[in-house]
């Protein structure tokens, strides 16, 4: 599976245009994370736990969509985009989207 | 005699303004160092592929950095005076450059030549009390291209 935010690929033809796939996760840190996040919070710095959470929830969100693109049989997913939007306090949506296609092999 | 509440909010007040500037002087000296050091690999928005046989690969770094307890009562009082808030733009350029860093990295370890299409995603995760914001999250990604000799 080729997943890529370019929307053209030299020496590749498009055969056959498949539609938005996209996937999604909602994610919380647990609590430990979250006094540690409050401590950091007082004298700054990178909140490391967060960088974590947002990582693995990105992963989840990317092969959600990776699933999706298979089920309808496409082999790349072109123009890729993320989306990040906080919910409520302490939990991250994460968005992620692109276009399934069949690319000539 | 002082409030024994104003004594604590000073103490931390002071003790945020030392830990914090250290920690930002520091982070900004490792960033300069690892910018130089991957300035061989360029990072452009442009989405034209030059010319030869690449594979591609979609990289990303992501990062959250929260700001300190003194810098966040001086974006306080900015805020009610207004004006430029240095602290939060030295907050935000810290969290864009270190994701920036962090694809690049991720890009190096596949052994791209270069990184196209970049784009900043940038989110304010933790929210502080009140209005202030706490931290911000930045994602830098872009897809990689990797040449085929070399894979």
């Amino acid at each position: 599976m080729l997943i890529s935010n370019l929307e053209i690929l030299p020496e590749k033809t498009i055969t056959e245009h498949l539609g938005l796939v996209q996937g999604s996760s909602v994610r919380a840190k647990h609590a430990g994370r979250d006094l540690m996040a409050s401590l950091k919070n007082l004298f700054g710095g990178e909140l490391r736990g967060y960088t974590e959470l947002l990582q693995e929830s990105r992963e989840e969100a990317m092969q959600r969509m990776i699933q999706q693109a298979e089920a309808i049989n496409a082999n790349a997913i072109l123009n890729v985009r993320f989306s990040t939007s906080s919910i409520a306090q302490g939990a991250a949506e994460i968005y992620v989207y692109g276009t399934a296609v069949v690319l000539e092999e | 005699m002082i409030p024994y509440e104003l004594m604590l909010v000073m103490t931390l007040l002071v003790l945020a303004y030392f830990i914090g500037s250290h920690r930002e002087k520091r982070h900004y000296e490792s960033i300069i160092e690892r910018e130089l050091e991957l300035n061989v690999l360029p990072a452009v928005s442009t989405k034209t592929i030059p010319k030869g046989h690449y594979e591609q690969q979609l990289v990303m770094g992501n990062v959250t950095i929260s700001v300190d307890y003194f810098k966040r009562f001086l974006a306080t009082l900015h805020g009610f005076f207004g004006g430029r808030i240095t602290s939060y733009e030295t907050l935000i350029d810290r969290a864009r450059r270190e994701a920036l860093l962090r694809m690049k990295a991720a890009a190096k370890e596949q052994n791209a030549d270069l990184v196209l299409n970049v784009k900043y995603e940038t989110s304010s995760i933790y929210k502080g009390s009140g209005r202030s914001v706490g931290s911000v999250e930045v994602l830098a990604y872009g897809t990689a291209l990797i040449n085929d000799d070399k894979v």
